[in-house]
């Protein structure tokens, strides 16, 4: 919106309180690269879900009851007495799916293109700090439908604690709030869950800060060196957002409405029983590799400690990668490696989903050992070692190389 | 340049073509954040449950006359009252431009059934509920109901006679099963 399109109200509102600037500022001529290839669209997609969560999440806790006498009953009451409760109940379950895909495909873009490097090592540590937020969430989340899944994963995850040397027991009746997961447990995960995607959106805000002080990273992974190589946000990265979103929302509805119960786990459709653990137990399916993780160690604490150092050493990886050079593409040797380490993270994943036993145990250390392996010592060392490709002087070079111009651009604009 | 495209763009038909896809997305966008919406309004209103508790019956036998009960239907008070045959002929022989909200009282109950009267005990001031219904309360000077909030007061046709409420007390659905028993919504 220019100066000259506001009405007369917009202007006096924007002289006081400059919100119309600053969202012209920041998502309308904001420049951005202009080689973005459709992994750029899951910050945004994302974003969408984190909302979609919240406002199913909001009504939902309307007629959830979180206490272990009635958990169960509600959720059931949700299901089939609310209006649209089987609506609500199955976008939230299933967008917690969504939300974690779209944010998982925006963590390895971020790996694989560099962008968590120089200046962007705080934007990555936002990001990685809303990831932890998320699993929290998640996992709280999973507990409250207080079925027979949901208890025992709330018993196992906060038994972890009790590994903790010296204090651990005395922690894990903290967090439980008596003597084993029950209604006190219930109630507080509860509250948490409804506190903690606040707290999300707050630092999704902080992330967003971070991105335009310091700019979008793109897929050649080199810095924007003159306006020819930027597009103004709006709209061209508005309509290609609004069209990943579209197509992203379509497979969402496609989940919801034929397969709701494909990532749930029939067991949790028994109510928790205290007494008896179920023959299977496993998490949702974003938390396997991390669970496979700690069943690779045969040590409690030391299985524990590997398990959440999955997550922390990803804090650490702008200073584990010391490669000058951003985007994999142009890095021969580490661009394999990552999706070796891509696929250790899959087969991880699938050990996560068998019982420890035979050929699974093997695999599952394999896996571990390869993920901290390619972070901890591939990553350092290659960054010494590789010869990179030779980079591309600009972005505009490479696009106009490739392709025929962009409509509307003239040629004297982009060649120097 | 421009005999490779075949309409080509000028500065006279881009704008309203802008235009067009402009309003289009937002359209769609709209009818997305609409459609989206709804589920989660509606989830607000009663569920399943809380409707099929929408009838109540009661019983009218040990209800002696000048005396009322006070049943709950859809967690509202409704007065269901035994009127005696004094009450019945002050509630017809009202004049009815003595009435702020002019309703006759044979309107107010079922043919054959005029010694009772059922209405939503809730004064339409700002929702006390009257007093009266026992005999042993104050009933105003009309010897209907008479709310302890403003001072409104019914007449024993519920009607409303002296302000601050506005109307007469509400009539809920309600059908006899016999002649002993109620059954209201």
């Amino acid at each position: 919106m220019s100066t000259a399109t506001q009405s007369g109200f917009v202007r006096w509102v924007d002289t006081r309180l400059p919100i119309v600037t600053l969202m012209q500022k920041e998502f309308g001529t904001f420049p951005v690269p202009k080689n973005f290839n459709y992994f750029w669209n899951f910050g945004a997609i994302s974003m969408l879900l984190m909302v979609v969560m919240i406002s199913t999440g909001v009504v939902l806790a309307m007629d959830y009851m979180p206490n272990a006498a009635e958990a169960f009953a509600s959720v059931q009451h949700i299901m089939r007495d609310v209006n649209y409760g089987w609506l609500v109940r199955y976008l939230h379950q299933n967008g917690a799916s969504m939300f974690f895909i779209a944010t998982y495909i925006h963590t390895f873009r971020g790996i694989y293109y560099g962008s968590y490097k120089s200046p962007r090592e705080l934007l990555w540590i936002l990001g990685v700090v809303t990831l932890l937020i998320m699993m929290s969430t998640a996992f709280m989340g999973y507990v409250l439908p207080w079925g027979q899944m949901s208890y025992w994963g709330a018993t196992v995850i906060t038994n972890m604690f009790a590994a903790i040397p010296l204090i651990g027991d005395s922690v894990v009746t903290w967090l439980w709030g008596g003597f084993g997961v029950d209604s006190p447990t219930l109630s507080r995960f509860y509250s948490l869950h409804y506190l903690l995607p606040f707290v999300l959106v707050a630092v999704v805000l902080l992330h967003i800060t971070a991105i335009h002080k310091v700019g979008s990273n793109n897929p050649l992974g080199i810095d924007v060196k003159s306006p020819q190589d930027t597009l103004p946000f709006h709209p061209y990265y508005t309509i290609k957002d609004c069209f990943g979103l579209c197509v992203y929302l379509a497979l969402f509805a496609v989940l919801v409405f034929f397969a709701p119960d494909l990532f749930g786990d029939p067991t949790n459709f028994i109510p928790a029983n205290p007494l008896q653990t179920p023959a299977d137990i496993q998490p949702e399916w974003y938390f396997l590799p991390f669970y496979a993780i700690l069943r690779a160690v045969p040590n409690k604490l030391g299985g524990v400690a590997l398990m959440f150092g999955a997550m922390a050493i990803l804090l650490a990886l702008p200073w584990l990668d010391t490669s000058p050079v951003r985007s994999a593409r142009f890095r021969p040797i580490y661009r394999p490696l990552f999706f070796v380490w891509l696929a250790s993270i899959v087969l991880l994943g699938a050990v996560g989903a068998h019982k420890p036993e035979g050929i699974w145990v093997i695999l599952g250390r394999i896996g571990t050992l390869y993920y901290f392996g390619h972070l901890l010592v591939v990553m350092p060392l290659l960054g010494r070692i590789e010869r990179p490709l030779p980079l591309p002087d600009s972005i505009s070079r490479p696009v106009i190389n490739r392709g025929s111009l962009p409509r509307g651009a003239s040629v004297a604009e982009i060649r120097p | 340049m421009t005999t490779m495209h075949p309409a080509p763009i000028g500065p006279s038909d881009a704008v309203p073509r802008r235009d067009i896809l402009t309003l289009v997305a937002l359209a769609g966008g709209a009818i997305g954040v609409a459609g989206y919406a709804w589920p989660l309004i509606d989830f607000m209103n009663p569920s399943k449950d809380v409707l099929a508790l929408a009838s109540v019956e009661v019983p009218l036998e040990s209800i002696p006359p000048g005396m009322g009960v006070t049943v709950v239907w859809r967690g509202k008070p409704i007065f269901v009252r035994h009127r005696t045959e004094a009450e019945i002929q002050q509630a017809r022989n009202t004049p009815l431009d003595q009435l702020s909200d002019p309703q006759d009282d044979r309107a107010r109950v079922q043919p054959g059934h005029e010694q009772w009267i059922v209405v939503v005990g809730i004064c339409t001031h700002l929702g006390c509920i009257p007093l009266g219904n026992k005999p042993s309360e104050m009933r105003g000077n009309l010897g209907g109901w008479f709310c302890p909030c403003h001072g409104s007061q019914f007449d024993t046709s519920g009607r409303i006679r002296v302000p601050p409420a506005p109307s007469n007390l509400p009539i809920p659905p309600y059908t006899f099963e016999g002649d002993t028993k109620i059954r209201i919504g």
